[in-house]
């Protein structure tokens, strides 16, 4: 049996046929436009259903003025099959608004979601429904913005400072 | 220092000394370094103290890696705001006399990392003793702030507490 991207991008357009917006073909790559609503029952199909078990990333794009909506949130997803031709690897895009940063977790499905989740909501503050523990991962617990976002000016340290000097202050107690 | 040569005082057999040029002597002597490695820095730091530059030349080859034990911070690697703060922790926690290395751009002023993150050159929050530039710096040139530091104590030594 053989399994390829058309295969897998038309089994997915016939399971939801509203909510796969778009597919681009760039250099071998796939990707996949995906309704942000149904992000989980898409990646629950992909793992279940098509045997894409390993989340090889999870990331986010912020695109301030360029797009809108702003945030893009990027899965790499991985199929392990026995033959090379089935070792394939679909990336999907979920668009979600500035307004309600918003989008559903898949911790419940890939457990590696966990913390790539959690540092998307350090850096872009991008909300994940249903994550087990979102909280900041890389910055300091108190900090305050978030660094990623484009409208963030890479220089600040201002919040930095604050938090540095907030834990030299809990140390001396 | 003074070598007594007068045979009515006993001839060449003692020493006389102040106390405090005693205790300087042997701190300088006796440095016990204590490694705060965060970035790449540390490697280099650690061909500093391994056989073939052999820090323990100059007395300062016992690196602690408890801050108690310890009168020497060199501090090897980009200081994040949010390390710097048990940087600064672990400083306290030495005993007094004790001097610090600033060992790389990175520490001496943020190095590349002009970001969010980083901070700007460690002496926003420790006094530094000797600067060491460089990414990252020759192993010599760490055995050179070894021995400014082992000059510094020298001439301006410690208080004998």
């Amino acid at each position: 049996m053989s399994f390829d991207f058309e295969q897998a991008v038309s089994l997915l357009k016939t399971e939801f046929p509203q909510d796969i917006l778009d597919t681009k073909e760039y250099r071998g790559e796939t990707t996949v436009f995906v309704n942000s609503e149904k992000i989980a029952s898409i990646c629950g199909y992909l793992k279940n259903n098509l045997d894409f078990t390993f989340l090889a990333d999870l990331t986010a794009v912020d695109y301030l003025e360029i797009k809108s909506p702003r945030y893009e949130v990027v899965y790499h997803v991985h199929r392990f099959g026995v033959d090379c031709e089935e070792n394939i690897r679909i990336r999907l895009k979920a668009k979600i608004s500035d307004k309600e940063p918003t989008i559903d977790s898949v911790v419940s499905i890939w457990a590696t979601a966990d913390w790539l989740e959690r540092e998307i909501y350090d850096m872009f503050g991008i909300e994940f429904a249903g994550h087990p523990d979102l909280r900041r991962i890389l910055m300091p617990e108190d900090y305050g913005p978030f660094p990623l976002r484009k409208d963030f000016d890479v220089r600040n340290r201002e919040a930095s400072k604050e938090s540095f000097e907030k834990a030299l202050e809990e140390d001396t107690d | 220092m003074g070598v007594n040569a007068d045979p009515l005082l006993g001839g060449e057999g003692f020493l006389t000394t102040t106390i405090e040029t005693l205790a300087n002597w042997g701190r300088k002597n006796s440095l016990w370094p204590m490694p705060f490695g965060t970035a790449c820095c540390a490697i280099e730091m650690m061909g500093v103290f391994a056989s073939r530059y052999d820090l323990s030349r100059f007395g300062a080859e016992v690196a602690r890696f408890s801050p108690r034990q310890a009168d020497l911070m060199i501090v090897s690697g980009t200081i994040t705001y949010k390390m710097a703060s048990v940087c600064r922790r672990i400083y306290d926690q030495m005993p007094e006399p004790k001097w610090v290395i600033a060992m790389g751009s990175c520490t001496c002023g943020g190095g590349p990392f002009d970001s969010y993150a980083v901070v700007q050159g460690i002496d926003e929050f420790l006094p530094v003793d000797v600067y060491v530039g460089g990414c990252p710096p020759r192993p010599e040139a760490l055995i050179d702030a070894v021995m400014k530091i082992q000059k510094k104590i020298e001439m301006k030594g410690a208080p004998v507490v």
